[in-house]
């Protein structure tokens, strides 16, 4: 670990315009990902402004839907009722995530903007184009396993790693942004950016800009939702595949459909051409399976990683009949 | 508010085990190494120093946490208790009993961090069954594989609990 500077904030907007100024000054929160990039010397900040004591804890339910604080730690989400009761795929999606000591600590922003997993990102004696501008990607005819087959480019097919935020994309989800230039809300689904010309750009935040919140609009198929992850093992593993699904069905017939994948791809990943192939069909294992089957179009594998390419279809069914009752 | 300086050398106090514990560290130390070479409270365990296998598992204001993925500067006046801190006048906490009757352990050193976590999933109410304890020890690993005998001392521990 390279020497760093700390403070500890106590008001947003000072934190904001000192790491907007600084060069190499990051924001800490939960710290799970960061000390992990920090031992690894994959990030070498100058100063580090601890954010923890700042008040974004709140975890609120309403009838038009939830906020989460950004501060809010995984566990506390997972663990709320109401959490549990409105979005069920949020709550899933959060246990199962990492181990119950990092969602102690782990928060709800940090999460969204944890790093990806890729080999060569966390190996700092390789090149990579994410880490290193420039330097290449032996991920592309590598070690791949663990890579996207959806939303790469030839300088980058590192996955997105997350849970939470296929969740939140399938949802409709919005992050709320606080910056030098004042705030603004965005969906999630435009928080990550694919890896294109330019891996080493990973989000549209700017320098200094602060996730202060997530909101999430209640409805239907967030009710009736349901997140399934495909791992290695079966508990504290990154995903091979998963999917964030919801259905709103009346009298029989499919009235709304979310469908979101991760482990795949390089942003969390929405499925609309699969959710229009469900919206108003009966609600049947035929219909579901019809629907799912193209969830790999489009796919790229690069060698070990083309076991997805059967394996996400098969994800996405399972997570429907789940959730639709026909497990 | 302004913010106050960054600084590479940090004046914290440490609450660890019911003592305060003022201390001068560089910014970069880990609460782990902070508990080990700097107050020699070794009981807890450095493993991976990447949140993978729990040995370094303390409670933090009654919650587990792992000590090598957070900063002892973050931990400013919360409340740190570890392995040293679980025994009461002498006597073993149940849960640390517990694994002595299960021999819950081969190797032992997994064991500091394997017993703050199940005290920490007893507080959760994590026990309804053995699958359960399972999923939610999945922060812990023990590369002798005693993980039987780990999860029947829980389940005892949990069961005397009850």
């Amino acid at each position: 670990m390279v020497p760093f500077a700390y403070a500890a904030a106590a008001s947003a907007p000072a934190a904001i315009r000192h790491v907007a100024q600084r060069r190499d000054a990051e924001f800490i929160a939960g710290g799970t990902d960061m000390l992990q990039l920090l031992q690894d010397g994959v990030r070498s900040p100058s100063e580090l402004i601890d954010i923890n004591r700042l008040p974004m804890t709140a975890i609120e339910v309403g009838p038009k839907g939830a906020r989460l604080g950004a501060l809010a730690r995984m566990a506390d989400v997972a663990d709320d009722p109401r959490i549990r009761a409105e979005f069920p795929m949020v709550a899933e999606a959060l246990l199962a995530s990492a181990s119950p000591q990092v969602r102690n600590m782990a928060s709800i922003g940090g999460n969204l903007l944890q790093r990806t997993r890729c080999l060569y990102f966390r190996d700092v004696a390789t090149p990579c184009n994410r880490r290193a501008p420039g330097t290449g990607c032996p991920a592309l005819d590598g070690e791949n396993r663990l890579n996207a087959i959806l939303g790469g480019s030839v300088h980058c097919i590192a996955t997105y790693p997350g849970d939470l935020a296929v969740a939140l994309v399938a949802l409709d989800a919005d992050v709320h942004i606080d910056g030098t230039r004042g705030e603004r809300t965005i969906p999630v689904e435009r928080l990550h950016r694919v890896p294109g010309d330019a891996p080493h750009l990973e989000t549209v935040l700017e320098p200094g800009d602060l996730i202060t919140a997530v909101t999430i609009p209640a409805g239907a198929a967030a009710r009736r939702s349901h997140y399934l992850k495909v791992r290695d093992r079966a508990s504290f593993e990154f995903a091979l595949a998963s999917a964030a699904v919801g259905l709103e069905v009346d009298g029989g017939t499919i009235r709304a459909a979310r469908v979101a994948v991760g482990g795949v791809a390089t942003v969390p990943w929405r499925l609309r051409h699969v959710e229009e192939a469900l919206v108003g069909r009966p609600l049947s294992a035929d219909v579901i399976h019809e629907a799912a089957r193209t969830s790999s179009d489009g796919a790229e594998p690069r060698g070990r990683n083309a076991f997805k390419v059967a394996l996400l279809p098969r994800t996405v069914e399972r997570a429907l009949r789940t959730v639709g009752g026909l497990a | 508010m302004e913010l106050p300086r960054p600084r590479r050398d940090i004046e914290l106090t440490l609450r660890v085990n019911g003592a305060e514990r003022p201390l001068t560290l560089d910014a970069r130390t880990t609460l782990l190494d902070a508990l080990r070479d700097h107050l020699h409270l070794t009981g807890t365990k450095k493993g991976c120093e990447l949140g993978q296998c729990g040995a370094c598992t303390v409670l933090r204001d009654g919650r587990r946490i792992k000590a090598c993925l957070t900063l002892a500067a973050m931990q400013a006046g919360a409340e740190i208790v570890t392995i040293e801190g679980l025994a009461a006048d002498g006597a073993l906490h149940p849960v640390q009993a517990a694994f002595v009757e299960h021999d819950g352990l081969q190797c032992g050193y997994c064991t500091p961090g394997q017993i703050m976590s199940a005290v920490a999933l007893l507080r959760e109410g994590r026990t309804g069954s053995d699958d359960e304890i399972r999923e939610f020890m999945s922060g812990n690993l023990c590369r002798c594989g005693a993980y039987t005998n780990i999860v029947a001392a829980i389940r005892q521990a949990a069961d005397r609990a009850a």
